[in-house]
C-alpha cells in the first residue's frame, strides 16, 4: 500500500514538473522553443487571467523588412536579438533603456538569387543564443556565429548551394558544443540535412543526410526503430526508384529539440521531392518522418514515418514537443507532435512506438493511424491521379497545421496548437512553364474546410486524446503560440489581432491590434526592471501571406501553390509591415 | 516545317494601323524609343547575358524593325517570372512564353517545338517511342520540374508506362540546363535515351561532342497531354498596342526568325499542328510557385 502510493506521487511529480526548468534561466528566452524540449512555457505569471485585460504597449521597434516575420525574439540578460527575414539583418537592442535602442546591428550581405529560390517568402525562424554567442542561418545557406555583446562576427560556414536551390530558414539549437542546423528547398531535388557544427569555429562536426545509403543517413549497429517497416539495410537507396535519393527531398527546416536525460535529439524530415508520387514508388525514406539521434556523433536510434511515400506534400518537420504524461496508468516519456498530416501523434521517445495518433482536423486522405503497425492507412479515393480531377482532399498542402509551432503548458497538460482548416481540390492539368521548359502540371485551389472558417487555434489534451476547446479564425492561425504560468495563452492572426485566451478555457481577454498580420512567434520574458513582458513580431507573409508580402495576383488562384485561392481577402485586412511589439502590465 | 511570311502588303497595313492607335508602351528617353525585354541571365539556347541566346537575337531584330533601343532586364525564368518582370513593370516584353499564358497579353504564336527523344546518333537500336518493348530496362533521362505532383508530358508517359525505376531526373534549377546535363550523361553513355523539349535538346546535341539523334515524341494512347506547344511574345495584358506591333514584325520577319531558329537546331512543328492544338486550348500559366510549404 505504501508503495503503490510513493509511485502514484513520482508519477504526478514527473508529469507536472517542466523538464526544461533546469536549464534555462526563469525570465529568459535563448532559444525559438525557449527550452530544448520545445514547450514554449514562461513560468512567468505577472500576467494573469484577471488582469492581462489592463496589458499595454511598452514599446515598438521598426525592424525595417517588411516581409513574413516568423521569427522568435530571442531575450537574454538585458538584451533582446532579432533576425529579419531577407536580408537576415541581426538588431541586438538593449532593455534597459526606454524605448529598447539598438545596440548595435549586424547586415552579413547574403547573395541576392536566394530570394528567388525561397519556395515561401523569404522568412526566418530565429536565432539561437548560447555561452556569449549568438547563431542564426542566413536565406543563402550560410550558419553564421556572433559575439552576442559586440556583434562582431566569430565564424560564418557556407553549407549549401543557392544555384541548386538549397536555402536555410530554420532556427538553430545548440546542443552541448554544438549548434544544429538543417536546409529547406526538396521541391528543387535538394537532399535533406541535418548538420552539426562547432559551436567555437563552425566547423561540420557532422551531417546526417535523409536519403541514402545507411553511412550517409548515419545509421550503425545502434538504430532500432520500433516498426519493421523502418528497418533494413540502405532503406533510404532501396524504398526509391534508381538514384532519386540522390534529389529525394526530406529537407530538415523544422524545429530541433532535445532531451538530456536521454541524450536525444528529435527533428521532422519535409517531403520527398522532386518527383511526382507516380515516379517514385516506395516509402521514400527517410522523408516525412522523425528522427531520434545521438548530439555527440549524430548517429541514428531510432526513426518513425508518418507519411510513407508521401502524396499529399505533408512534411514531416513540425515541431516534437517533449513532455512526460501518465498514459495507463504510468508515466510516458513522450514527443507530441501535430503533423501535417492531420494527426497528433504521442510516440514514446524512448522506443520510437506510437502510443496514440488521432485526427485534429478533418482528415479524408487517410482513414486512420494503426497502432499495432504504426502505419497511416491511406484513402485511395483522394490519391493524385495524373490527368483527373480530385476534390475535397483534406487536410490540403500546408496540413492539418503548417510551421507555426504549438506551446504546452505544463499547468494545463493541454498543447496549444494554432492551425488551418483548409481543403484542396487538385484539378485537371494545366499547362506551365519554368525555366524555359513547358509542363502539365496539377492546379491545387485551397480553400476553407467544413465551417467556412479556415484557421483554428486548439487546446489539446494529449491524455484524453481529444480537443479541450477551439477558437475558430477567419484566417489560417499561422503565428506560434506561447504558454505562460499565468495560465494566460497568447497567438495572433493574420487580419492583425494579438490575443490572449485563457488556458483553461480558451475564453478570450485581450487584443490588440497590429499594423500588419501576425505570424510570429510570441515570447515572454522578465525586462531588466523585473517586469514581465509579451513580444511578437508582426508582419504578414510566408506560404499563407505571400499574396501580401509578395504581391502575389489575387486573380490567380493557383498562385502560391494554390494558397493564393484561399487568401484572395487578405490584402483587405493587412498589408505588409514589419513591427515588434512589446508589452507589459502598468 | 516553319510558317512562311504572310502578304508583306498585310503587314504594312496592320503595322500602320498600330502606329495610328499609339506607341505609349514603349519607354521614351532623349535618344527615342526604347524595347524593355526581360531575359534569363543564364538560360541557354534562349538567353544569356552575353546575348548569345536566339531570343536575344529574336529581340534584337524586332528592336531593329521598330527603330527601338533595346534594353534587357535581366530575370531568371524560375518561380514568379512574370510577377517580377512584366508584372513589376521592369520590362514590356518576354520573347518566348507558351501562347495563351495566363495574366499576359500574348502575340500570335512563332514557332511550335516538341518533346523529343534524343539518342546517339550511333545507337544500334535507338528509343523512339513509348510502345518500344525496353522502357522499363533503358536508363532514360528526363527534365524535373521540381513543383511537386508536376512531371514533363514525357514524364507522365513513362509513368504511366511503369518505366520508374531506370529513369534519372534533371532538375531544371542548377548549374547548367538539365537538358545539358542529360545529354552530356548520354554522350558519356551514362543514360541510353532522353526525353528532352526541343529547343533545349536541338541546341545542346549541336554542341555536344558526340552526334545526336532527335526524334519526335508521340503521346501514348491514352495519356491525354499535349506533346508540343506553340510559343509567342508576351506583353502586360493592357499593352495592346504593343501587342499588335510584335504581331505585325513577327509577320513581316518570319522568314528571318525562322533562320534564326534554324541556326540554333531548334526542332519545329507547324504552327497549325491539329494535333497539338489542345495545347493551346488548354489554358495555359507560368509562374507555378512548387506546392511545398519549404521555405
Amino acid at each position: 500500500m505504501v508503495r503503490r502510493f510513493i509511485a502514484f506521487f513520482v508519477l504526478l511529480a514527473s508529469a507536472s514538473m517542466p523538464i526544461a526548468a533546469a536549464t534555462v534561466a526563469e525570465g529568459e528566452w535563448p532559444t525559438a522553443a525557449r527550452d530544448p524540449q520545445n514547450t514554449r512555457f514562461s513560468s512567468l505569471d505577472d500576467v494573469k487571467a484577471d488582469n492581462v485585460g489592463r496589458l499595454r504597449l511598452a514599446f515598438s521597434f521598426p525592424i525595417g523588412v517588411e516581409r513574413g516575420q516568423e521569427a522568435a525574439p530571442i531575450v537574454v540578460g538585458s538584451t533582446m536579438y532579432i533576425v529579419t527575414p531577407y536580408p537576415n539583418f541581426v538588431y541586438a537592442l538593449d532593455l534597459t533603456k526606454p524605448g529598447a535602442v539598438v545596440k548595435w546591428r549586424y547586415d552579413p550581405k547574403p547573395d541576392a538569387s536566394a530570394q528567388g529560390v525561397a519556395c515561401c517568402d523569404v522568412v526566418n525562424r530565429g536565432a539561437a543564443y548560447a555561452d556569449g554567442r549568438l547563431f542564426f542561418n542566413t536565406l543563402d545557406a550560410q550558419t553564421i556565429a556572433l559575439d552576442a555583446e559586440s556583434g562582431r562576427e566569430i565564424w560564418r560556414a557556407k553549407l549549401g548551394d543557392i544555384k541548386r536551390g538549397e536555402t536555410m530558414t530554420m532556427a538553430p539549437l545548440v546542443v552541448k558544443d554544438k549548434v544544429l542546423v538543417g536546409n529547406s528547398g526538396g521541391e528543387l531535388g535538394v537532399r535533406g540535412w541535418l548538420t552539426a557544427l562547432d559551436a567555437a569555429s563552425g566547423r561540420v562536426v557532422w551531417r546526417a543526410w535523409s536519403t541514402g545509403p545507411d553511412g550517409d543517413v548515419l545509421i550503425g549497429p545502434n538504430f532500432k526503430p520500433f516498426y519493421p517497416q523502418d528497418r533494413g539495410k540502405d532503406l533510404g537507396v532501396s524504398s526509391w526508384p534508381g538514384g532519386a535519393w540522390k534529389i529525394g527531398g526530406g529537407t530538415v527546416w523544422g524545429f530541433v529539440s532535445y532531451d538530456p536525460a536521454l541524450d536525444l535529439l528529435y527533428y521532422g524530415t519535409a517531403n520527398p521531392g522532386p518527383w511526382n508520387p507516380d515516379q517514385r514508388p516506395g516509402s521514400n525514406h527517410w522523408t516525412s518522418g522523425i528522427f531520434a539521434r545521438r548530439p555527440d556523433t549524430g548517429e541514428a536510434v531510432w526513426f518513425y514515418q508518418f507519411s510513407p511515400h508521401d502524396l499529399h506534400d505533408y512534411d514531416g518537420v513540425n515541431e516534437n514537443v517533449l513532455v512526460d504524461l501518465p498514459i495507463e496508468g504510468r508515466s510516458r516519456q513522450v514527443v507530441l507532435h501535430p503533423d501535417r498530416n492531420g494527426y497528433l501523434y504521442v510516440v514514446d521517445r524512448a522506443s520510437g512506438q506510437v502510443l496514440s495518433a488521432d485526427p485534429f482536423v478533418p482528415v479524408t486522405t487517410s482513414t486512420r493511424v494503426d497502432l499495432q503497425t504504426g502505419r497511416l492507412v491511406y484513402n485511395p479515393a483522394k490519391d493524385p491521379r495524373g490527368g483527373e480531377t480530385v476534390r475535397n482532399i483534406c487536410p490540403a498542402s500546408p496540413g492539418g497545421k503548417d510551421w507555426q509551432p504549438s506551446a504546452w503548458s505544463p499547468r494545463t497538460r493541454l498543447l496549444y496548437l494554432p492551425h488551418q482548416n483548409l481543403c484542396q481540390d487538385a484539378e485537371t492539368y494545366q499547362v506551365s512553364y519554368i525555366a524555359g521548359t513547358p509542363y502539365v502540371g496539377a492546379d491545387l485551389k485551397i480553400s476553407a474546410g467544413p465551417g467556412g472558417h479556415r484557421g483554428e487555434f486548439t487546446a489539446w489534451d494529449p491524455i484524453a486524446r481529444r480537443k479541450a476547446w477551439q477558437i475558430d479564425e477567419n484566417f489560417p492561425v499561422w503565428s506560434g503560440a506561447l504558454a505562460t504560468a499565468g495560465d494566460v495563452v497568447f497567438y495572433g492572426t493574420m487580419d492583425g489581432w494579438f490575443k490572449a485566451v485563457d488556458a483553461k478555457s480558451g475564453a478570450p481577454l485581450w487584443q490588440y491590434r497590429t499594423a500588419s498580420g501576425v505570424i510570429g512567434q510570441p515570447i515572454s520574458y522578465r525586462g531588466p526592471d523585473g517586469r514581465q513582458y509579451i513580444a511578437v513580431l508582426a508582419g504578414v507573409g510566408g506560404w499563407a501571406g505571400a499574396i501580401v508580402s509578395a504581391g502575389l495576383d489575387g486573380r490567380d488562384g493557383t498562385a502560391g501553390g494554390g494558397f493564393v485561392n484561399a487568401m484572395k481577402d487578405l490584402p483587405r485586412h493587412s498589408t505588409r509591415g514589419g513591427m515588434l511589439y512589446v508589452f507589459t502590465l502598468p | 516545317m516553319s510558317s512562311r511570311c504572310p502578304s508583306a502588303r498585310a503587314a504594312r497595313g496592320l503595322l500602320a494601323l498600330v502606329v495610328a492607335l499609339g506607341t505609349t508602351a514603349f519607354a521614351a528617353d532623349d535618344d527615342g524609343r526604347t524595347l524593355r525585354v526581360c531575359a534569363d541571365p543564364a538560360n541557354l539556347p534562349y538567353s544569356d547575358r552575353a546575348e548569345r541566346g536566339f531570343e536575344n537575337r529574336i529581340a534584337r531584330l524586332v528592336a531593329a524593325e521598330l527603330g527601338a533601343r533595346l534594353e534587357y532586364a535581366w530575370q531568371p525564368l524560375g518561380r514568379g517570372f512574370v510577377r517580377k518582370s512584366l508584372g513589376s513593370g521592369a520590362c514590356d516584353v518576354l520573347v518566348g512564353v507558351p501562347a495563351g499564358l495566363e495574366r499576359v497579353l500574348t502575340t500570335r504564336p512563332y514557332y511550335r517545338s516538341g518533346y523529343v527523344f534524343v539518342n546517339r546518333a550511333d545507337a544500334p537500336r535507338p528509343l523512339v517511342s513509348f510502345d518500344d518493348g525496353r522502357l522499363r530496362e533503358l536508363r532514360i533521362g528526363v527534365q524535373l520540374i521540381g513543383d511537386d505532383l508536376a512531371a514533363t508530358p514525357p514524364g507522365h508517359a513513362l509513368a504511366r508506362r511503369g518505366a520508374v525505376e531506370r529513369v534519372v531526373g534533371y532538375p531544371v534549377f542548377g548549374e547548367l540546363p538539365a537538358a545539358a546535363r542529360a545529354e552530356a550523361d548520354l554522350a558519356a553513355g551514362r543514360l541510353d535515351a532522353a526525353l528532352l523539349w526541343g529547343p533545349q535538346a536541338g541546341y545542346f546535341a549541336a554542341s555536344g561532342p558526340v552526334r545526336m539523334r532527335l526524334t519526335a515524341a508521340r503521346a501514348p494512347a491514352g495519356l491525354a497531354m499535349p506533346f508540343t506547344f506553340a510559343i509567342a511574345m508576351a506583353v502586360r495584358q493592357e499593352d495592346r498596342a504593343l501587342q499588335a506591333q510584335l504581331d505585325a514584325v513577327l509577320a513581316r520577319r518570319a522568314f528571318d526568325i525562322a533562320a534564326i531558329l534554324d541556326d540554333y537546331g531548334v526542332p519545329r512543328w507547324p504552327l497549325d499542328d491539329v494535333a497539338s492544338a489542345r495545347a493551346d486550348a488548354a489554358a495555359t500559366r507560368a509562374d507555378a510557385v512548387p506546392i511545398g510549404a519549404r521555405p
